[in-house]
């Protein structure tokens, strides 16, 4: 890793804002009458604009904060780099700009410049509707004959009495810490949770996690979790599964969680606390009723199949309506919602297949049904399971942790889902992605060449299994 | 610990074998009950508490031990009268030093009062196993005099177990209960050794389970192609042998399995095969594993502050839930788990246990196996073995033995309406239960 100076920094951070958010920014006269307002600039309200903008249509887009949203400011680019930098065995210091830099470097496709590029009139304030088809953003007018709302999610607050006067940090504002805690609380056991406590842990911080319920991800696979809470022993990481944080107080200048753990109760003392309990919509700021717009507090803006709000002539898209809060569920449900607004398209979000992943190490990768899922369906699955220690590469590499998990209908070829866990599950996750969508099923997957050794040779190996498993065919 | 004992062993025909080892394990039931509550040790450990799974597994071996010649019948009916009474005797409240509440029992007693010990949870799946031994010595014992008593004491005890309160309002059943926080819940999901709550709850004529909470324990199965063997999976080997102790999964078959073309008793069958290859391919080097060594199981291992310098680089577990392929796995085998099998295979499970024996013969001092070995984790030349022995896994031994042997244990718990009727509640049909 390059040496960084204090310098760098501050040109990195400069740089970083110039293209989220100029400090000389003034907002343009809006026009008449726009084709598409677009509440939010995180992956959804950004994508949608540029496809719209390209599509000729005249773009609006709204935006509070910064470019980019969540997912690159705050989420996914800071907390995967801090992931994989932390292993690297770099300081704190060192590892935080590096954290800067790329998110200023990647900032750069999403920048401003490349917005106005395309004609699309940026607008930074919060958006609050008025009427049907039309809303402020700040002192601005905007008339709109489709909205799209794309404004996204927030970390969930606190409602652990004492938590707020002792203060906590959120996945938001985890990377804002001046030095590296010694001890690192941590309050939930899901995906970014565990992520974050295992990369402040591989830093040097002494971590627990505190989970209320009695496993990990509760989303995942069982085998999948179990495997996880295996590596996260393994990498020093104390886990106290079955764990409430009831209260929190300052004591001797240090943060100290009350936790009860079944009958059980006793405090926990930590330097900092990390909460990572879920997200909630950013829904109650933008006066939906005056457009006629049903929310929910916690599923956020209702919508209907196809990404329809009540109000017919606004649609919404990403974490302010789904469940799966993911960037990549972000994007795609935004060209949907443009493509049904405007092109009498009939997409549906229902029909997505999103493949997910926990960016643990070893990494937790998910598509399709779960078992349970399936089962509930009454879809009898058979899962082809691959160990990665049965993988060549993964023995060349050492990097054998985990499995490859294909759910298949029962009685068929088809592919319903998977489960993969292993070092690289992220990109491997992503064939099946591909070969989900094109519908090839086992059979066709056995019969399609790999390279040789690779990691996603465990899929391979896996459809090779289900040809092995069926009855032999006699040559003719 | 004395090794001299395990040499001849190995030079002993198969029948032979079965018959020393067998009689060994059961002389660990006679030998750590409690003569007034007739309470019977969880280990041969000082101060050990009782474990009410351990008094379940010692129940149903009484009979056996009648019927080899190992003990008159009427020391065996007594022996079962006693810490039947104690059990209707015992107190059952919401107190936290009581022996039960609702019928179940508190997993570890107190070997001399009953009372609770260690804090402990009202364990569910352990009165279970202690309701299914109470069930066997009831189908046992027919006679007059002491033997009604059983029957009526086993009736009582059985009929007066609140299955229902334990399900707590939601489909699948709670996993314990404390008296200081109330439903204890494991988070348990997919296949185990809790199938035999369900099937003893749903029989109950008192207070059954509804049948519907079947089909939520099974909605969370997994069926997976593993090393080429479509199985039923679960990691550790005794949650494919508790209930199969009891239960003669011969031939009949729940949905689920009617599903997969498959049953309870083949799936064990197939479970050992995986565990077999999985101790064929060793993915972590650890010693000793092979095609004809493996039982990866719950119990004991070894601790990180047992370990000598230089062997830090890999981790151990102590008492823990081993699983084959999944993990967790240390290099601990419990020497006892492959001939627990042998019911289910009695070629691999004596061709293991003969390795075994021969490899490691520390493994079984005084012919009786310890809990659990780890020969990757060395204590100087010895390999690492756990301390005394385990009474769950002496009672195992013993009814699996006989299992394969005569199959006793299981046409006495064939002869359960209680059990019949459950299994059929939960969807069981074909072989020993047709009409």
């Amino acid at each position: 890793m390059n040496a960084v100076t204090s310098e760098d920094d501050a040109a990195v951070t400069a740089a970083w804002l110039r293209r989220t958010r100029p400090a000389d920014w003034r907002n343009p006269t809006p026009a008449p009458r726009y084709d598409l307002c677009i509440i939010g600039a995180g992956p959804a309200g950004m994508t949608a604009a540029a496809y719209a903008a390209r599509h000729g249509l005249r773009v609006a887009l709204v935006e509070r904060r910064q470019l980019g949203g969540n997912s690159l400011n705050w989420g996914s680019v800071p907390s995967k780099t801090l992931i994989s930098t932390a292993r690297t065995g770099a300081d704190f210091p060192a590892v935080l700009a590096r954290v800067r830099r790329v998110r200023s470097r990647i900032a750069e496709q999403h920048s401003i410049e490349r917005l106005q590029r395309l004609g699309i009139d940026v607008f930074f304030d919060q958006a609050r509707f008025i009427g049907t088809h039309s809303l402020r953003a700040g002192a601005a007018t905007l008339c709109f004959r489709k909205a799209l709302i794309a404004s996204g999610a927030r970390p969930r607050s606190p409602t652990i009495p004492g938590l707020e006067d002792i203060g906590f940090r959120t996945s938001e504002t985890i990377f804002d810490v001046a030095a590296l805690p010694r001890r690192l609380g941590v309050i939930g056991g899901g995906a970014l949770g565990c992520e974050l406590a295992q990369a402040f842990a591989a830093l040097g911080s002494r971590v627990t996690i505190l989970q209320r319920q009695p496993k990990f991800l509760p989303r995942f696979e069982r085998d999948a979790a179990e495997l996880l809470s295996l590596a996260l022993a393994r990498d020093g990481v104390e886990t106290r599964l079955n764990s409430a944080v009831l209260a929190a107080h300052s004591a001797d200048g240090a943060r100290i969680l009350d936790v009860a753990n079944n009958e059980l109760r006793f405090p926990i003392a930590v330097d900092e606390v990390l909460l990572s309990i879920g997200r909630v919509p950013n829904t109650e700021d933008l006066e939906l009723d005056a457009a006629g717009i049903a929310c929910e507090p916690i599923e956020g803006v209702r919508t209907d199949d196809f990404l329809q709000t009540t109000n017919p002539d606004v649609y919404a898209a990403g974490d302010i309506c789904m469940r799966h809060q993911f960037a990549n569920v972000a994007e795609a449900t935004a060209l949907m919602a443009v493509q049904n607004a405007f092109a009498a398209g009939r997409k549906r979000c229902s029909e997505l297949l999103i493949p997910r992943c926990a960016y643990c190490s070893p990494e937790i990768a998910q598509i399709g049904l779960h078992i349970w899922q399936a089962r509930e369906r009454g879809i009898p699955i058979k899962s082809y399971t691959v160990m990665m220690a049965d993988v060549d590469r993964a023995i060349t590499e050492d990097l054998e942790q985990g499995f490859v998990k294909i759910y298949v209908r029962d009685g068929s070829d088809a592919i319903v889902g998977a489960t993969i866990v292993a070092a690289r599950a992220s990109d491997m996750i992503n064939e099946l992605s591909v070969i989900m969508n094109a519908g090839v099923g086992m059979r066709r997957l056995a019969a399609m060449l790999h390279t040789y050794p690779a990691q996603s040779g465990a899929i391979h190996l896996a459809a090779q299994a289900f040809v092995r498993n069926q009855p032999v065919v006699p040559w003719t | 610990m004395q090794k001299t004992f395990a040499a001849p062993l190995t030079q002993l025909a198969d029948q032979n074998l079965l018959e020393r080892l067998q009689r060994a394990a059961f002389a660990y039931l006679e030998s750590y009950a409690d003569p007034d509550t007739g309470l019977v040790a969880d280990t041969s450990r000082a101060g050990s508490p009782a474990s009410i799974a351990v008094v379940g597994f010692a129940l149903s071996c009484y009979p056996i031990a009648v019927e080899r010649g190992w003990m008159p019948r009427a020391e065996a009916a007594a022996r079962t009268l006693r810490v039947l009474r104690f059990f209707a005797e015992s107190p059952q409240s919401d107190a936290p030093d009581a022996t039960g509440h609702h019928g179940f029992y508190y997993h570890f007693l107190d070997m001399h009062t009953g009372r609770r010990v260690w804090n402990c949870e009202l364990s569910i799946v352990d009165t279970a196993l202690l309701t299914a031994g109470i069930l066997l010595a009831g189908s046992y014992f027919t006679g007059e005099g002491v033997e009604r008593d059983i029957r009526a004491q086993a009736e009582a005890l059985y009929g007066r177990i609140d299955w229902a309160w334990a399900q707590d309002g939601a489909g699948a059943i709670a996993q314990g209960w404390k008296p200081e926080y109330g439903f204890l819940n494991y988070g348990w999901e997919g296949y185990n050794e809790g199938t035999i709550v369900y099937l003893l709850g749903m029989g109950s004529p008192s207070f059954p389970l509804p049948t519907t909470s079947f089909a939520a324990w099974t909605s969370t199965y997994q069926w997976e192609n593993l090393f080429d063997v479509d199985v039923l999976y679960s990691g550790p080997l005794f949650t494919h042998l508790f209930a199969h102790a009891w239960i003669d999964y011969r031939g009949i078959q729940d949905a689920f399995m009617r599903e997969k073309h498959c049953d309870y008793f083949e799936n064990t069958q197939r479970t050992v095969a995986v565990h077999r290859e999985y101790g064929a391919r060793n993915p972590h080097g650890f010693v000793g594993y092979d095609r004809d060594l493996w039982g990866i199981t719950a119990g004991d291992g070894p601790s990180r502050r047992e370990m000598e310098v230089g062997q830090h680089d890999f981790r151990v577990y102590g008492y823990m839930a081993r699983g084959a392929p999944y993990g967790p796995d240390d290099g601990t085998l419990a020497p006892w788990a492959m001939l627990a099998t042998a019911p289910f295979g009695a070629d691999a499970a004596l061709r293991g246990t003969r390795r075994m024996l021969a490899q490691y013969p520390e493994v079984c001092p005084q012919e009786r196996f310890v809990s659990g070995c780890n020969p990757t984790c060395r204590r100087g030349s010895d390999i690492w073995l756990s301390d005394g022995w385990y009474g769950l896994d002496q009672g195992l031994l013993v009814m699996m033995i006989e299992n394969l042997r005569t199959g006793l244990p299981w046409r006495l718990m064939r002869e359960s309406r209680y059990l019949r009727a459950g299994l059929l509640a939960a969807g069981f049909s074909g072989g020993w239960l047709a009409p």
